[in-house]
């Protein structure tokens, strides 16, 4: 365990978590500051993904700390946490997350709203997200309709949109080519860093990895922060 | 193609349907419990009319009375047989009084040998109700020995109450009328028996309203196909089995449900023949062995029902493509159209107009046109529901996030929900409509009396050798007894009741206060003679009301013997009286007399009846009445001028009702959970990353409420509509007043919103399952 | 690729021949270029001078050469630097990086950490291609895609190492 930076937005220090009898995580430790672009890397099962879950505070570690802002999120209550999730956080995954039913404005517009802004106010917020990450074309559209390269972007909308602190994305390149895989990450890096967010990066792939400022690998449950380590 | 590769085909379609792990199973025993149902009532259905038939054959077959005016001589193969039927809180029961006359003397159907005076044979409905505490009070008035059982070839139905007691001096009171002498059971001129076609059309319509909502179950649970069945088909497309080879894979795992429906279908059947001898309905009740539904038309539905099942897969798989890649539902579907929807309620209601009006004497209803009508009215219920929903939610406005999700996927997905919600309609419909029918029949079964139930509420005839005071305080002492109004009645005519009079008038005789009940008078003595205008039916009195006139008394002895004449002159002094509605709600004409005003034996040959008011706030008066009456003479029934009990019976029915509306809307209830969470499970990862970026849970839970209480509000309002429309026309086939049952609408809409209700509460824990971030991880 | 960490890395499990310690060299590592006996002799010398090794004993024999070295603390000592020291990005880097991966099997020491190492070494290369990508027009683009690709390969590679390295373990020790 190590001490945490000074200065850092997010940190986590050994944290546990066990799905029955699988460990996700057997004392791993993060730490990100604002603006920062950091890369979570690692063989598949090795609890990246749980790490990304801890850190957003959508599952809580059996054990461990995380703080966030000066605040201990494993404290909070499940409507604390999500409301931080709403204000605070942005989230991209690798598929599926586009609601199918609405329109990509209206996908885009959703955290707004889920924050208690005006339907038409939080529209026209998406919609100069959606300008910005150049698929304001498909607004109108369904997810079904578009690309999934378009799709990613319209994700990568939504989850700027509330202009988090910290953008969590699991594997956003995942499902797609690697141009548009390298075009999604340059917009959601420039994106990201011009709002000063801090981006956990999940990843596999070392050429998204690229992307980042610094990468941390999970192994086993167990985190090292190669930039330390150097 | 051969027959071998529908057989092979449909052969791995059955494996397949119980081979789809939990929820596959589920689903085929939820269509093969919905075919079940489907198929016994198809089977009663098939089985009523030969119930009916028997019910009938016995019915005559038990008769006593002759039609000749001639009553046989006494000889030793003659019975002297009366009728003692009484009520006993509103329920009819049968009694005979038997004296064997001879050693030959016949036996009634369904008894060995004749009760000994003072005991009796006895049905085992009654039986029942006279050993339990209930019964106490007819258990008074029939005061024999139970000494056997009526067997069921002498009963018409499970619940008759009936009894054959035996009797001492019978044969001396043969008369005719009430005492008959027989020397066999049975009509002798056997008819073939005509249902009450009131009947005949509350039992269709019962049928086709259970009926089509189970059949719109089957045909949704049918087409709720779900992913998994999707991929196995697209996955048997990918190792070669060609489009139609698939779809009969697909047909075949629809026949696998439907046959073991067949076989439950059977099961329930046997259950309900028996669970039928429980119930009774207007009275009627019915024995399990009369239903036996032909062998013709249980084997037509042996083949029809799983063959319907596998052409409506076949016809539900028609805008499917299914791709070795994937199941394709043909693109966004056109624009539903209006016009064809509109068409089957109005066809329906159009089948049924030409017999409005008919009622009960009307003539027959047609069958097929009530059946046809009242199945194009419900099934019009899931043709407009889609469109009705698709139109209003296409419409509707924004809201909070939970509206808007719940909306654009309504939006999306109209048909879905339409389908989803359809039978429940269906259900609710059929329901609104019977309820209506029944209260309103109901209703007219026993509330056409006309009666003036206020002033008195019963009546009886005075035994004979009983005088008429002695009876009257009998009466009045009687318990629940309030008042007894007692009028001795005849008729006198213009000539010898030998001869046959040509002109008669109504006699009524009373003391004054009585006779104030039946007509308007100045002034009353005792010796008073009254001439009655503004009686009903009354156009002699004016010619016999002369002074001087001799007039002839109908003689009470039964018809055919000779009585010698008793003459009565109308006295020169005749008062003026205009009549009122009497207790029994007619206006009397003729002749009214204060006992002063007769002799002896002309007050003899008179019927005295006795009319009572009972005490409304005794339990049970009326029964304490029959009891007094019995107990006075066997033969003296009184008759009851108002079923009190009729909202009683009532209730059962409606309870009966409820229940069968309610399991098939449980049933519906249970499909749409299964698909509900299907739908859910589909969606699991979308769930989690709305979770995931910080959607509170309520507003998730409150969209999958808003997505299922939308399409059954609108599902629920229409089925209202058609269902009070429906109740409507039926209620003006049949001549009644149509009136609407807010109170039933409103429960069945109740319960059809609670079955929805009760499956999105039931949804919910899977749904909050699932909206753990468990669904986020990429494997 | 360096001969002399290699043959250092493989006296650390004990004093060897130098016969011996081309014929570990060999089954080990040189399975298409059987190393040369002179190149053994003049690395040991060289290694001898150093200070890294020294001679443990020499033994009389038929061959040319009998000598046997075991190696000097110092000799451990730039052995472990050696190892965690990544080798700098450049294409077909694998003979040496598997050398290491197969001598820190050999010694005990732990192989993630090299290979975790070497990563970071080579993201740190694909982050300046990156940057310069963006950065750059079509052609800079393009080149710098042919390097990232390369190095990807690289990182592929030490990916399915670090998850083989169990198996690994067992087969070089046994």
């Amino acid at each position: 365990m190590s001490p945490v930076p000074a200065g850092s937005l997010l940190a986590a220090q050994d944290l546990r978590k066990a799905y029955g009898p699988t460990t996700a995580l057997d004392g791993a430790d993060f730490s990100i500051h604002p603006g920062e672009v950091v890369a979570v890397m690692g063989p598949s099962g090795s609890g990246k993904s749980t790490l990304l879950h801890c850190l957003a505070g959508i599952v809580t570690p059996d054990s461990g700390s995380i703080l966030y802002n000066g605040r201990e999120l494993t404290a909070m209550s499940d409507s604390e946490r999500s409301a931080l999730r709403r204000s605070d956080f942005g989230f991209v995954f690798q598929f599926g997350q586009l609601v199918p039913e609405l329109t990509c404005v209206e996908n885009v517009a959703l955290p707004l709203r889920l924050n208690g802004t005006r339907r038409k106010e939080a529209e026209r917020a998406a919609l100069t997200w959606l300008e910005r990450l150049e698929v304001d074309d498909v607004r109108k559209k369904r997810p079904g309709e578009v690309s999934g390269g378009q799709g990613q972007r319209v994700a990568v909308a939504r989850a700027l949109v509330t202009g988090p602190r910290v953008l969590f994305a699991d594997e956003p390149t995942g499902a797609l080519d690697s141009l548009n895989g390298e075009r999604v990450m340059e917009l959601l890096t420039d994106a990201a860093r011009s709002t000063n967010a801090a981006v956990v990066l999940v990843t596999h792939e070392a050429r998204v990895a690229a992307y980042s400022d610094r990468e941390i690998v999970v192994r086993d449950g167990r985190s090292r922060d190669m930039e330390r380590v150097v | 193609m051969s027959a071998r590769d529908w057989a092979r085909d449909l052969a791995m379609g059955t494996r397949f349907a119980f081979a789809g792990g939990r929820e596959g199973w589920i689903r085929a025993v939820l269509t093969a419990v919905g075919v079940g149902l489907g198929v016994a009532l198809l089977l009663i259905t098939a089985a009523v009319p030969n119930a009916l038939d028997e019910r009938h054959r016995r019915e005559q077959a038990r008769q006593n009375f002759t039609y000749g005016q001639q009553v046989p001589e006494k000889a030793d193969d003659t019975l002297a047989i009366a009728d003692l039927d009484t009520e006993f809180r509103g329920r009819d029961v049968r009694g005979r009084l038997m004296e064997p006359e001879g050693p030959k003397a016949p036996l009634p159907p369904g008894v060995d040998e004749f009760p000994a005076a003072g005991t009796m044979v006895v049905s085992p409905a009654l039986k029942e109700l006279l050993e339990s505490g209930e019964g106490t009070l007819l258990r008074e008035r029939l005061p024999y020995e139970i000494t056997g059982t009526i067997g069921e070839q002498g009963l018409i139905g499970s619940h008759e109450l009936a009894y054959y007691a035996g009797a001492e001096g019978l044969s001396d009171r043969v008369d005719g009328s009430r005492v008959w002498r027989i020397d066999t059971f049975g009509s002798p001129d056997p008819r073939p028996g005509s249902t009450d076609p009131v009947l005949l059309l509350l039992v269709l319509v019962v049928i086709v309203v259970l009926l089509t909502p189970v059949a719109v179950f089957i045909a949704a649970a049918v087409r709720f196909g779900g992913e998994q069945r999707d991929r196995r088909l697209a996955a048997l497309r990918l190792v070669g089995s060609d489009g139609a080879s698939t779809r009969r894979i697909a047909a075949g795992e629809a026949l696998a449900g439907s046959l073991l429906g067949l076989v439950l279908g059977t099961g329930f059947f046997l259950i309900g023949r028996e669970a039928v001898a429980s119930v009774e309905l207007f009275g009627i009740s019915v024995f399990p062995s009369y239903m036996n539904p032909s062998p013709l038309l249980a084997l037509t539905v042996a083949v029809a029902v799983p063959a319907a099942a596998v052409a409506v897969t076949l016809l539900a798989l028609r805008g499917v493509v299914i791709e070795p890649l994937g199941v394709v539902r043909a693109a966004r579907p056109a624009r539903r159209r209006l016009w064809w929807r509109l068409l089957l309620p109005l066809a329906g209601v159009a089948m049924l107009y030409p017999m409005i009006g008919q009622g009960r004497e009307g003539g027959e209803f047609n069958e097929y046109l009530v059946t046809g009508g009242v199945l194009l009215l419900l099934i019009g219920v899931t043709a407009l529901l889609p469109w009705i929903v698709e139109a209003v939610v296409a419409r509707l406005g924004s809201g909070g996030v939970a509206w808007q999700l719940a909306v654009r996927r309504l939006q999306l997905s109209s048909g879905t929900a339409a389908r989803m919600v359809n039978g429940v309609a269906v259900a609710v419909a059929g329901a609104i409509a019977l309820q209506m029918l029944f209260s309103g029949v109901e209703g007219d079964y026993t509330q056409s009396t006309g009666y003036d139930v206020t002033r008195a509420q019963m009546q009886v005839r005075v035994p004979q050798g009983v005088g008429l005071a002695e009876a009257t305080s009998t009466f009045e002492n009687s318990k629940g007894v309030r008042t007894v109004y007692p009028l001795s009645e005849g008729y006198l005519g213009d000539a010898s009741w030998n001869k046959g009079p040509e002109r008669t008038a109504e006699l009524t005789v009373g003391d004054c206060a009585t006779l104030r009940e039946v007509a308007r008078m100045s002034s009353c003595r005792d010796g008073d003679v009254f001439r009655v205008s503004g009686g009903e039916y009354d156009t002699d009195t004016p010619a016999l009301s002369k002074p001087g006139r001799k007039l002839y008394l109908e003689p009470s002895a039964m018809p055919g013997t000779k009585a010698p004449d008793l003459v009565w002159t109308v006295p020169a002094e005749l008062k003026q009286a205009e009549s009122v509605e009497d207790p029994t709600g007619t206006r009397r004409g003729g002749f009214l007399m204060t006992p002063g005003a007769l002799t002896d034996d002309v007050t003899k040959a008179l019927r005295h009846e006795l009319y009572i008011a009972v005490d409304p706030s005794v339990p049970d008066a009326r029964e304490y009445v029959h009891n007094t009456a019995a107990d006075l003479d066997p033969l003296a029934e009184p008759m009851n001028w108002q079923a009190t009990e009729r909202s009683e019976r009532f209730d059962s029915i409606r309870t009966g009702l409820f229940v069968g509306a309610t399991a098939v809307l449980v049933l519906i209830g249970a499909s749409l959970l299964v698909s509900q969470l299907e739908q859910l499970r589909e969606r699991r990862k979308l769930l989690s990353t709305l979770v995931a970026f910080g959607t509170r849970r309520r507003t998730l839970s409150l969209s999958v409420l808003w997505q299922t209480a939308v399409p059954i509000g609108l599902g629920l309002l229409l089925a209202s509509l058609v269902g009070m429309t429906l109740g409507a026309v039926l209620l003006r086939m049949t001549n009644t007043a149509v009136r609407i049952d807010w109170a039933s609408v409103a429960t069945m809409s109740g319960i059809g919103a609670g079955v929805v209700l009760v499956v999105t509460l039931l949804s919910l824990p899977p749904l909050l399952r699932m909206m753990r971030p468990d669904g986020l991880r990429t494997e | 690729m360096s001969i002399g960490h290699t043959l250092l890395g493989l006296l650390e499990s004990g004093p060897r021949h130098g016969y011996d310690l081309k014929r570990a060299f060999d089954e080990k590592f040189g399975h298409d270029r059987p190393l040369h006996y002179g190149q053994v002799y003049s690395t040991m010398s060289r290694l001898l001078k150093n200070g890294l090794v020294e001679v443990d004993g020499i033994e009389a024999g038929d061959g040319p050469e009998r000598k046997r070295y075991a190696i000097t603390a110092a000799g451990i000592t730039d052995v472990e630097r050696w190892l965690a020291t990544p080798e700098k990005p450049e294409p077909y880097l694998q003979s040496t990086l598997y050398t290491k991966v197969v001598l820190a099997l050999l010694t005990s020491r732990d192989a993630a950490d090299i290979l975790d190492t070497q990563r970071s070494e080579h993201l740190r290369s694909m982050r300046i291609l990156t940057d310069r990508k963006r950065k750059g027009d079509l052609a800079d683009q393009l080149i710098c895609d042919h390097a990232l690709f390369h190095l990807e390969a690289d990182l592929r590679w030490l990916e399915l190492t670090a998850a083989r390295l169990d198996k690994l373990r067992e087969a070089v020790t046994r």
